[in-house]
């Protein structure tokens, strides 16, 4: 029936902060969560795209600076996978955001999906390589800059940027790791904290870190 | 018309299987990103043309919707044809900026290209209802249902932002944040909301959870499906139509002597 | 109106109702100190309807969310004791229990008004053929007169609770769980879902559980009152009039509207003469749609005149146009046509339209409390939000911290100085935003549905609050469809529709 009856114990009536078994299968808060999240970047990358091609008209003084607007595609992922902690969360919700982008109307039509996927994976790895136990800074900043190299090799391989010259390319590559570290990886980790705070991620460990505080509790 | 579920006509087009849509732009959109020709991007666009006067939308909202490539497209056609890489005579020059023959031509093929992607990934879609999509995904593709019907869940919570967002403008304005301040209250009167409106749908989607746990949602147990997804021999023959279209660019390309492999 | 559903006989006999029995049973949040829920024995039988009430803290929401089987596995709390539905625990009987929540908005689930109902039933894997006929009888049965394909989102707050109410009723649970389901409703929604449950009640005979503060609309539905205890336990467990006359002061003072036992009325001791403020003639309010210059008209011909110390009352059907009357007043939306002006009182030098006011020139002359107190919340402590308004007014350190402090302290909200609004109960979350609006001492204030979803204490102390900032002098515009507050309160009650304010009492009853 309910598959997570697994872990129920009887325990006594202590109030000790005993470890719980990790549990990596995702409840139903945490893909509608995700979702949400999901849809909302969705909506955020969406009109990033309308802004990009002005403002990379502008920065196109010098080509391939445009990097630095890479990462406004690659926070929710990161965005995500802090929030639900489970394996596939900066994938999934990454994906979700780029679909709905693509859902409402982007120039660069179906190929968002496959770059949503690559640049979720990207913030995923890094994830795994933590062995998704270590959710600190360094490691929002590092999954962001891995997004960041994701985007920047597709970019440069695969659409208008690798018809530039190389020494380009490299500045366009370099400015995508920046931006994701910066837009995807620092400004996820202060939303989450941000959030957590307001009491939002009362189901999620993200919430729970440290807040024994006396607030209402609801019940 | 709502940004994301537009009212759709029914037509042919909207009777079609979401999930043959989703492969025809998947197969079209991959054989041109395999390459910058103008060629194989004109040919795709020249059969695609074809094939969207049946799509079912309004002229109007044709053009509203694919507005985004319309811009798009000339502006990578210009950045590229001035920065893009050189071959060729020398045509003009002016600083970094060198245009030549083959950037020119670059140009040219990247403004295609922008189109011919662009295009039919936002008809098919702006003609399919997000339900019968995420059914389509989880009946035919057999994606798992949880994440599907979870995603299409926060799909329609976000339906309240726009009127959340200007609850929470005019609520600055009326706590004295609502204007002034230079480019440090531009950025707050944007960031300020938008957190907001984060903690609010986080909230909203925690709710939604149980409330769709209530309903029996989350297990693995089989569940049944009340509309079902059905793949007919229309979708099949706009598949073929599909792999028809990508096979005809590569092909003329190959032929015109243009095809430039990416990953070659 | 009750009428009785052209359904065959024997029908209902398909539906077994549930028996509920917890034995000591308790439940700790994780994250959390304390246990939500302790010590809890009880026993319901099945048919049996119950409603459960309590001080907030008490843990009537748990214990609801986990008759349904929705507070979670390990990972989100500890369980001690049992609690059983039929004898099987609750996680393994989804399907026999079915939770209608409080917000509206949070359980849509589908966009279409079918598939949202059909919903549970795929979920239990019923088969096709028989999942539309369910559906469209629970729809009659919540008397949701609607077309299939209706959109969910054009639904107003009583309908869409009853289309929750319908796509739980669609999987033919034995107990019925409703948690506070009329909150958030205006009072011909709260009259809709109450005859929708009372008939689905009829019909199939489920045990019922419902919580909610309103007691007057419920105590006729049910047999039975529990009264749970913060400390744990049961405090009170037995027949409704019994309860209710036994411990009715004890709930009240909890928050519980005991019908009993209503709300006093605050005394006043009006200003005379009180000068006039805010003018409106002829106005003319709507809002503007995205894309169009246009304002859509939802309300014409308004002529009000808001003099200090006098409390004026707006009141009409839903989607008259009180919103957004409230918000034109206050200076955030532009008069669709008509003139609305300020007194020279009022304005104090500047132009005498409130929509052309500068943010911090509207700070000292009209205050606006919203319907959602969150989206007020601009800081992430209480006393940082309170500080917002005194700063952009430019005022010294020392005053903002006097001001803030005061109101901290006259709005009970000393405790909560540093916690983060959104973690504020909702009574709570009320006062601070009363709070912030008061701390640039505006002249005039506009509440939209300042008692909405507030218990009775809340309610009492809010209405003392307003009485005493009318004494000194200030204005007051309140939307509201509350016929207490209006009673209590309103010097002047404006309609919306009719030509002309109605002149009321001057407060007492």
């Amino acid at each position: 029936m309910h598959a997570t009856t697994s872990s129920l114990r009887q325990s006594t009536r202590q109030t000790s902060r005993a470890k719980k078994p990790r549990n990596f299968r995702w409840r139903v808060v945490d893909i509608v969560v995700a979702s949400v999240i999901g849809v909302a970047s969705g909506v955020i990358f969406w009109a990033w795209g309308l802004a990009w091609s002005p403002l990379s008209a502008i920065l196109a003084f010098t080509p391939g600076l445009e990097g630095l607007l890479a990462g406004g595609w690659l926070f929710a992922g990161v965005l995500g996978g802090l929030i639900i902690r489970k394996p596939g969360a900066a994938v999934y919700t990454e994906v979700v955001a780029a679909v709905v982008s693509m859902l409402i109307g982007t120039q660069w039509g179906f190929s968002t999906l496959i770059w949503g996927v690559v640049e979720g994976l990207g913030a995923e790895i890094i994830l795994a390589l933590f062995l998704y136990s270590n959710w600190r800074l360094g490691v929002a900043l590092l999954a962001g800059a891995g997004a960041g190299v994701a985007v920047g090799l597709l970019d440069t391989t695969f659409t208008s940027y690798a018809a530039l010259d190389f020494g380009y390319r490299v500045v366009y590559f370099v400015s995508a790791v920046v931006s994701g570290t910066v837009l995807a990886g620092l400004l996820s980790w202060l939303a989450v904290r941000g959030l957590a705070r307001t009491g939002a991620l009362s189901r999620f460990a993200a919430g729970r870190e440290g807040s024994r505080a006396p607030s209402a509790a609801i019940s | 018309m709502s940004l994301l579920t537009p009212t759709i006509r029914p037509s042919v087009v909207a009777r079609l299987n979401p999930v043959a849509k989703l492969a025809v732009a998947l197969i079209v959109s991959c054989a041109l990103l395999l390459s910058i020709d103008w060629v194989s991007a004109g040919v795709a666009l020249l059969l695609e043309a074809g094939l969207l006067l049946w799509c079912g939308l309004s002229a109007r909202q044709f053009w509203l919707r694919t507005a985004p490539v319309w811009i798009a497209a000339p502006m990578a056609m210009i950045t590229t044809v001035l920065y893009g890489e050189d071959s060729g005579a020398l045509l003009w020059q002016f600083g970094f900026i060198s245009v030549t023959e083959g950037s020119a031509q670059l140009g040219l093929a990247i403004g295609l290209r922008v189109l011919a992607i662009g295009l039919p990934g936002i008809v098919l879609l702006a003609t399919t209802d997000p339900t019968d999509l995420a059914d389509g995904l989880a009946q035919v593709l057999r994606l798992p249902a949880r994440f599907v019907l979870g995603g299409l869940a926060g799909l329609r919570l976000v339906g309240m932002f726009i009127e959340d967002w200007h609850s929470l403008t005019l609520a600055r304005r009326a706590r004295g944040v609502g204007d002034g301040g230079g480019l440090r209250g531009a950025a707050r009167r944007f960031f300020g909301p938008a957190f907001s409106l984060l903690v609010i749908s986080v909230r909203r989607g925690s709710k939604l959870a149980t409330a769709m746990e209530a309903r029996g949602f989350g297990s693995d147990e089989p569940r049944t499906w009340a509309r079902p997804s059905r793949v007919r021999a229309a979708d099949a023959v706009l598949v073929g139509i599909g792999f028809a279209i990508a096979g005809i660019a590569i092909g003329v390309a190959v032929w015109a002597g243009t095809w430039s492999f990416i990953l070659a | 109106m009750l009428d009785t559903p052209p359904f065959p006989a024997g029908h209902g006999a398909q539906i077994r109702a549930v028996q509920i029995r917890a034995r000591d049973w308790g439940w700790r949040h994780a994250g959390r100190h304390n246990q939500a829920v302790s010590g809890l024995d009880l026993q319901v039988t099945p048919g049996e309807r119950v409603l459960l009430l309590g001080a907030s803290g008490a843990g009537k929401s748990t214990l609801m969310h986990a008759l349904a089987g929705v507070l979670g596995d390990a990972e989100d709390g500890d369980e001690t004791g049992s609690l059983l539905i039929d004898g099987r625990r609750a996680a393994e009987a989804r399907g026999r229990v079915g939770l209608v929540l409080q917000d509206p908005d949070s359980q849509v689930v589908l966009a279409r008004v079918g598939d949202d109902v059909a919903f549970g039933c795929e979920n239990l894997a019923v088969p096709r053929a028989e999942i539309w006929p369910r559906v469209r009888q629970a729809l009659t049965e919540v008397g949701l007169d609607l077309p299939l394909d209706h959109p969910t989102s054009s639904l107003s707050g009583g309908q869409k609770q009853r289309l929750a109410l319908a796509g739980v009723l669609a999987m033919r649970p034995g107990l019925l769980l409703l948690d506070e389901p009329t909150a958030n409703l205006d009072p011909t929604g709260v009259i809709e879902v109450r005859d929708a449950v009372v008939r689905s009640l009829d019909h199939s005979g489920a045990t019922f559980v419902v919580i909610e503060h309103r007691v007057e609309v419920w105590q006729d539905v049910v047999d039975r009152v529990i009264v749970l205890d913060p400390a744990g336990g049961v405090l009170a467990d037995g027949p409704t009039r019994e309860i209710l006359s036994g411990q009715g002061e004890r709930l009240a003072q909890a928050g519980v509207w005991v019908p009993a036992l209503p709300p006093r009325f605050p005394t006043r001791s009006p200003i005379t003469p009180a000068q006039t403020l805010l003018r409106a003639e002829g106005l003319a309010v709507g809002r503007v749609p995205f894309g169009r210059r246009a304002a859509s008209v939802v309300a014409a011909g308004i002529t009000l005149n808001l003099r200090a110390g006098t409390a004026t009352v707006v009141t009409g059907p839903n989607g008259a146009g009180k919103s957004t009357l409230a918000l034109t007043l206050a200076g955030l939306l532009k008069p669709a046509g008509g003139t609305l002006q300020a007194s020279d009182t009022l304005a104090a030098g500047i132009v005498s339209e409130p929509h052309r006011w500068r943010s911090q020139q509207l700070l000292t002359r009209i205050g606006t409390v919203f319907q959602d107190p969150e989206h007020q919340f601009l800081a992430a402590t209480v006393r940082a939000d309170l500080q917002i308004g005194p700063r952009a007014l430019g005022l010294s350190q020392a005053e903002q911290t006097s001001r803030v402090d005061e109101l901290l302290h006259r709005l009970r909200l000393d405790h909560l100085a540093d916690a983060n609004p959104f973690t504020l109960s909702g009574g709570e979350k009320r006062r601070m935003s009363v709070a912030t609006v008061l701390a640039t001492r505006p002249r005039l204030l506009v509440l939209d549905e300042p008692t909405f979803g507030q218990d009775s204490r809340t309610w009492q102390e809010l209405v003392t609050l307003l009485a005493e900032l009318l004494d000194e002098g200030i204005a007051l515009v309140a939307v509201t469809h509350d016929a207490q507050f209006v009673n209590a309160l309103a010097d002047e009650e404006y309609r919306l529709g009719m030509p002309d304010p109605i002149r009321l009492g001057t407060g007492a009853p």
